[in-house]
């Protein structure tokens, strides 16, 4: 039988060998991609260096243990300043954030439960400049608190409460359901189920969102712009009427100053936000690993 | 959300009402003579020769964008697939979460890099030697500008917004069905052919969705398109080069002069920008959602 089936491939490579044209095609394939890949990490690493460099050079005690005076002198005010308004806007909003997360994990066909995660994920891409702006002539013009604390926080916290929302929604649905069935089991009511039960095991995840609302909220500009305005003073506590320094206010106002003083300082703020973006990212990044391993280790 | 839109309308409406479709269309921005006295137009106090016409920054805004998304899309997909099938699952994680610090990187720092560095390479360097080599593309002639422009603003919103295409293309192939995969693989495609011709078209909704939604997020980017845009006024781009303003940063950088405007009317008419800007991205947002959900429900079901 073998001697009369010629057409047998004769012993060789298993892998049968492709045309030039499409070894050629294959390579160019992958060179794009690693190309893309490559411009990508270069994209990464030159901004990175660019504001690490640039930031390090403008360090020095003065910025970090003064207000500002003018175009010069320290960041103390604004680094306070970005600190109680991201607090603040994560305090505001984290209580309605994570109420809607439950209701959207556990009422999933409840009446409000679309409309609500539809407007949360809308909520995340409504540009950040409409809500300041919206912050600006309700808060500060119409209601005339003024640029404020108050402000700016709630603005911030209306950037947040999206993020908020969804991730603890995406934590509490994890929590693997034999855990809810045995609590129950054991007499628990709802709301036990979900403050002794629920809430605990997927407090690594609904933690990790509010720590990237909190990276977000350092971050913002537009929406403080006009609504918490600029101070060179330290915070005296008012929550209305009195307008605070931040960050990101120093290194868009001050880059465009034509004195070198002006540009340390944003260099100086750039470095600190962009630390404390990444910081938190990768503080959130292992957590999230540790969330995974978690409910892993409890599923198993 | 809805008492966002419900107030802005409400605030814009008397300047909705006297601009009529003229806002969207006209190119004029002019907030009237600030030191005569109101004059009364269609039952409204308004300062002599106050005109609001946006159609220069609906041109720069959806113009930015176009050039962000061509150029950050094939980088973003072409990443995403180096991700996903180009390197070992076990470091995949790290080098991922590397690139995807761009979109941790807050938007005035994107805005200081390029105003410090990218600027005076591209308006030096880049731009005059595109002027004189690529002359004979339409749009790519005429004076090389300053740096300030149409086509920076692009390549830095292009850069915003690759990371997000590519941590959504990467989810998608990573999650993809082994079964096709090992389907096209026997039948004597190679690697590549089979991410071409088999996983890449399983994934399209994604690819779509995650682009809209990188459009959405290029359309309302604010403070680097403020720092790099050369914030220009009343003025159609003529070529990549020239300086253009967005209807965000817009907002931005006229809110100081419209508090001028004893009528409040200024004021008013940026709401109606920001009203505009809101009904954009809420379209483009919610027809991307749409997309990635009907792409995602059925995993979310067996989840």
């Amino acid at each position: 039988m073998s001697a009369s089936t010629p057409t047998l491939a004769p012993p060789g490579p298993a892998i049968p060998v492709r045309s030039l044209r499409r070894r050629v095609v294959d390579w160019m394939g992958w060179g794009a991609c690693t190309l893309a890949f490559l411009l990508l990490g270069a994209a990464t690493v030159w901004i990175l260096t660019t504001v690490v460099a640039r930031g390090m050079g403008a360090l020095s005690w003065t910025i970090v243990a003064h207000g500002t005076t003018g175009t010069g002198g320290g960041l103390l005010n604004a680094m306070e300043g970005t600190l109680v308004l991201a607090l603040g806007g994560i305090l505001l909003a984290v209580p309605p954030g994570l109420a809607a997360g439950i209701y959207l994990a556990e009422f999933d066909n409840g009446i409000l439960a679309p409309g609500l995660r539809f407007f949360a994920d809308v909520l995340v891409g409504v540009p950040s400049i409409v809500i300041g702006y919206f912050g600006y002539v309700t808060m500060v013009s119409t209601l005339g608190w003024g640029f404020s604390v108050a402000a700016g926080s709630i603005s911030l916290a209306i950037i947040a409460l999206p993020y908020i929302a969804r991730s603890s929604e995406m934590a509490i649905r994890q929590v693997p359901r034999d855990l809810r069935d045995a609590a129950r089991a054991l007499g628990a009511n709802d709301r036990r189920v979900m403050l002794g039960i629920c809430l605990p095991v997927a407090m690594p995840g609904i933690l990790t969102g509010v720590l990237l609302a909190l990276a977000i909220a350092v971050g913002e500009t537009a929406p403080l712009l006009y609504t918490a305005g600029w101070s060179n003073f330290l915070w005296t506590g008012h929550l209305t009427h009195e307008p605070i320094g931040y960050l990101t206010y120093a290194i868009w106002a001050f880059i465009t100053e034509p004195f070198a003083s002006a540009h340390a300082l944003a260099y100086a703020a750039a470095f600190f936000v962009t630390l404390f973006v990444l910081l938190i990212s990768v503080a959130s990044r292992l957590l999230f690993d540790e969330n995974v391993s978690l409910r892993r280790r409890l599923k198993g | 959300m809805l008492i966002i839109v419900a107030f802005l309308v409400v605030y814009a409406w008397p300047v909705l009402h006297m601009n009529g479709w003229a806002f969207l269309s006209s190119n004029t921005w002019n907030l009237g003579n600030l030191y005569s006295d109101p004059i009364t137009r269609n039952g409204m106090s308004v300062l002599p020769g106050a005109h609001y016409g946006i159609l220069f920054l609906i041109v720069g805004t959806l113009l930015s964008t176009l050039i962000a998304i061509v150029l950050a899309f094939p980088v973003g997909v072409g990443a995403a697939i180096f991700l996903a099938e180009g390197v070992p699952a076990s470091i995949r994680t790290w080098i991922s979460f590397f690139v995807e610090l761009l979109a941790a990187i807050p938007s005035v720092v994107f805005g200081l890099w390029g105003y410090v560095v990218v600027i005076p390479f591209l308006g030096h360097t880049l731009f005059p030697w595109m002027s004189r080599h690529l002359g004979f593309l339409p749009f790519f002639q005429g004076p090389a500008g300053s740096g300030y422009g149409l086509l920076t603003c692009g390549f830095v919103l292009g850069l915003m917004i690759v990371p997000l295409i590519t941590a959504t293309v990467r989810d998608a192939l990573v999650n993809q069905v082994g079964n096709l995969r090992d389907a096209a693989l026997a039948l004597g495609a190679s690697r590549f052919e089979t991410l071409w011709t088999v996983l890449l078209p399983s994934v399209r909704r994604v690819l779509i969705g995650s682009s809209i939604l990188a459009i959405g997020r290029a359309l309302g980017e604010t403070m680097a398109v403020l720092m790099i845009s050369g914030n220009a006024l009343n003025y159609l781009p003529q070529n990549v080069y020239a300086p253009i303003s967005t209807m965000a940063s817009f907002i931005v950088s006229q809110l100081d002069s419209a508090m001028q405007d004893p009528t409040g009317l200024a004021v008013r008419a940026l709401a109606e920008v920001a009203l505009v800007l809101c009904a954009i991205s809420i379209l483009v947002n919610g027809f991307a959602r749409l997309l990635l959900h009907y792409q995602t429900r059925p995993a979310r079901g067996s989840a």
